[in-house]
């Protein structure tokens, strides 16, 4: 155990300082090579370094390659992996904006390394009721699980600081669950995502010095789903980015197709001192951002803030269901 | 902070423990014994059915209470 004590702070120590020294310099680089974007709920023309997925690549891949070395085993490999080839797919969509399609397909590809190295299980455990054997339908959800996990993820970058606050408290609550569990090497991996989104958060917070891009936030997601496959914790992965899956259900159940957000109408417009509200089109789509300010508008921090909260609460919930695995009705 | 979007995450929670629950003893141990001779593809193929009617009893509820919470707070 204490081995496993060291290795935690070791690699959880490299994913934290590696972003959180190499992301001011990957700011000043984006920003001499004029890779910016506009930040459209600022006043003026404030212009954002984009994309910091490198940073949280170098993060995420380092503390996992190390933690490898510590625990040679298929399903850290797994998550190395899949995590890169989510990056990949991310940094396309940077580079040249993509269909809506393009990154559930393409995201669908990202679970190849699960499968081809047998890294999951193919029973999906349900709190106080047990296990269920489903060896074909799970093959089918591993393949779905990591397009969710990285739309889930990429849909709530809307604002500073949610896509990276919300990974980092959903991380923090499944590595807890997957230490209930018992599942150390497994939560010792969502540790090392917990501690690079948490330095990331330190730069992407409101007032975003840096936005994480489609390559940063689909890595989020990417690696977060592969935990949740690899550790077994699928259902306790699914209640810790409650939130965001909200956000997507909303926003899928009122588009009612899959559509790159860049092409549907803002559901979110601003006030004259610059809070966010709800718009009167009919037609726009009802977001968690949209249904936080249907009521009254808010200041982009406080919506932040707000989402944040829903995710404590829903990490809470996704705890007190690890709790319920061992328990048998 | 409205109580209705805590509610709502609440809900899909208690939902999702229950599906579970649906899942586990009932299609899971699904066995078609008495008409006999069924095709496990076949068997495998009505439990996905089964577990798709689930989901979309899931997604049906979850609409009616994503109406209901952005309806009450619109007018609030």
């Amino acid at each position: 155990m204490e081995e496993k004590i060291i290795v935690a702070i070791i690699v959880s120590a490299i994913a934290f300082f590696s972003i959180y020294a190499f992301t001011p310099v990957l700011i000043k680089f984006l920003e001499k090579r004029n890779l910016t974007v506009k930040d459209v709920n600022k006043i003026g023309d404030v212009m954002i370094p984009r994309p910091g997925g490198i940073s949280i690549m170098i993060g995420i891949v380092a503390s996992e390659i190390m933690l490898y070395l510590f625990f040679p085993i298929s399903e850290i490999l797994a998550i190395i992996i899949t995590s890169v080839l989510g990056f990949s797919v991310g940094i396309i969509d940077d580079k040249k904006t993509m269909g809506g399609w393009f990154k559930p397909l393409a995201l669908a590809f990202c679970a190849a390394p699960i499968l081809l190295l047998g890294a999951y299980d193919s029973n999906l455990n349900f709190p106080l009721f047990g296990s269920v054997q489903i060896p074909s339908l799970y093959l089918a959800l591993v393949v779905f699980m990591i397009p969710i996990t990285g739309n889930t993820i990429n849909s709530v970058d809307a604002l500073n600081g949610i896509a990276s606050g919300v990974t980092t408290i959903a991380s923090f609550a499944l590595a807890i669950s997957l230490f209930i569990l018992q599942n150390y090497e497994i939560g010792i991996a969502c540790l090392c995502l917990a501690f690079a989104s948490l330095a990331f958060y330190k730069y992407h917070k409101f007032p975003s010095r840096i936005f994480p891009g489609d390559s940063g936030a689909v890595m989020f997601g990417a690696t977060y789903g592969a935990i949740a496959i690899v550790g077994q914790v699928e259902v306790i992965a699914a209640i810790a980015i409650l939130p965001a899956i909200i956000n997507s259900f909303l926003f899928l159940s009122s588009v009612k197709k899959i559509v790159e957000h860049r092409q549907i109408k803002n559901p979110i417009k601003h006030t004259d001192d610059f809070k966010l509200k709800s718009t009167d089109e009919n037609h726009a789509p009802i977001t968690l951002v949209r249904l936080l300010v249907a009521k009254n508008p808010l200041s982009e921090k406080q919506i932040s803030n707000e989402v944040l909260k829903l995710t404590m609460f829903s990490g809470v919930l996704a705890i007190i269901t690890a709790f319920m695995m061992g328990v048998r009705i | 902070m409205d109580v209705k979007i805590y509610s709502f995450i609440f809900t899909m929670w208690i939902l999702m423990l229950i599906g579970g629950g649906l899942m586990v003893l009932i299609i899971g141990p699904l066995s078609l014994g008495s008409i006999g001779g069924v095709d496990p593809i076949i068997l495998s193929g009505i439990k996905v059915g089964l577990a798709l009617v689930l989901i979309f009893i899931w997604v049906f509820a979850l609409t009616k209470i994503k109406n209901w919470v952005f309806k009450s707070q619109i007018k609030s």
